[in-house]
């Protein structure tokens, strides 16, 4: 059997952080707290995406002096996952800013960020 | 206690299902169809070192103006959310509650001292996007956190919204002007290839690439000092209510 590479260490790390943050975001009940259970699932989500396009061996797609463009092909990892994350990183940051803004709001109407007692929407 | 167990259930499932899918994962050894076609044009068609920049801002740079205008419209909704109810009574920024103790002189001059730094290496970040591993996503954050800094030594500070505004619209203006002139002048919609390609790893390389990026970085600094400044504002004006 070979031995674990780095791309799965990196996805099973992802993985890992992905179920933090969900049974952050399940069990927590205050507002404040499931935002960060949500970011650290998203970061989850970005590790993962990462590793997947990871080749053993293999560079940084970016040309340069140890990277020539002629043989580009066998020598970068894949940009694709990459650039994915690049756009996941920034849109995942203006959800949770968006989220941040909203429980302020709540906190300022309610005067609690404790799900529990935020009942309008319960049935 | 049960509503626990159900979670713990939920993730024991998702775990099993993670599980199976490392297990049975097999790392590619070749580049696939997509990435091999990105791989071997950049050079030739893009000029842009960073095929992650070429992807994001040429082969895919419609996707990456909806990205923009997704930050945009969630930046604009923490404005509209946060300025709810500040309107009526009184002007944020004044007669904060208790007299506060007044920031400290090294806090405060080393915080001035700092920010044009880290400005200067936002831009270098986003101008240098299309060589080295950044970009204008990269770089905007960069400056917004030299924002934050400014904000952190001293949180009563006022940043002017008209400015951000203005250069918000204005990067974006330009952007989409850009992408338009594309149409007419090159190949499509938002191609590079107004300026001519250059050599590879040159600066002035990549066509309109590092031009796009900036504007990218200017936008996406603006968004997030407007967000940055919207939240601390609400919390001037909580502590002004409060007195």
């Amino acid at each position: 059997m070979q031995s674990i590479s780095l791309a799965q260490m990196a996805m099973a790390t992802g993985f890992v952080l992905i179920l933090i943050g969900f049974y952050g975001a399940l069990t927590q009940r205050n507002l404040l707290r499931m935002i960060v259970a949500f970011t650290i699932a998203d970061t989850g989500v970005n590790i993962v995406l990462v590793a997947v396009g990871h080749i053993r061996g293999r560079a940084a797609p970016i040309l340069d002096v140890a990277v020539p463009a002629a043989d580009a092909v066998a020598r970068i990892i894949d940009p694709v996952p990459q650039a994915l994350v690049l756009t996941a990183i920034v849109i995942g940051l203006g959800v949770t800013a968006l989220m941040l803004a909203y429980a302020l709001k709540l906190h300022e109407r309610k005067h609690t960020l404790d799900i529990a007692k935020l009942t309008e929407l319960k049935w | 206690m049960i509503k626990r167990a159900i979670a713990l259930l939920l993730l024991f499932a998702v775990g099993a299902l993670f599980a199976s899918l490392l297990v049975g994962y097999v790392p590619d050894s070749e580049l696939n169809q997509t990435a091999r076609y990105y791989a071997e044009r950049t050079a030739g068609d893009i000029g842009a070192a960073n095929i992650v920049t070429a992807i994001v801002v040429t082969y895919r740079g419609l996707d990456t103006l909806g990205e923009v205008t997704v930050l945009f419209i969630s930046a604009a909704i923490v404005g509209l959310v946060l300025a709810q109810g500040r309107m009526l009574g009184n002007a944020p920024g004044n007669a904060p509650g208790q007299p506060r103790a007044p920031v400290s002189e090294l806090l405060s001059t080393g915080s001035r001292a700092l920010t044009p730094l880290i400005l200067l290496l936002g831009v270098y970040v986003f101008v240098n996007g299309h060589l080295t591993p950044g970009g204008g996503f990269q770089g905007g954050a960069i400056v917004a956190s030299g924002m934050l800094l400014l904000l952190l030594a001293d949180p009563l500070k006022q940043f002017s919204h008209q400015l951000i505004s203005v250069l918000e619209s204005l990067s974006g203006l330009l952007f989409v002007g850009i992408g338009v002139l594309g149409i007419l002048l090159a190949g499509g919609f938002l191609d590079n290839r107004l300026l001519p390609i250059g050599r590879l790893g040159e600066l002035f390389s990549a066509g309109v690439i590092p031009v796009i990026y900036s504007l990218i970085g200017l936008k996406v600094g603006a968004e997030f000092s407007s967000m940055l400044a919207s939240l601390s504002e609400s919390y001037k004006t909580e502590k002004s209510e409060e007195s």
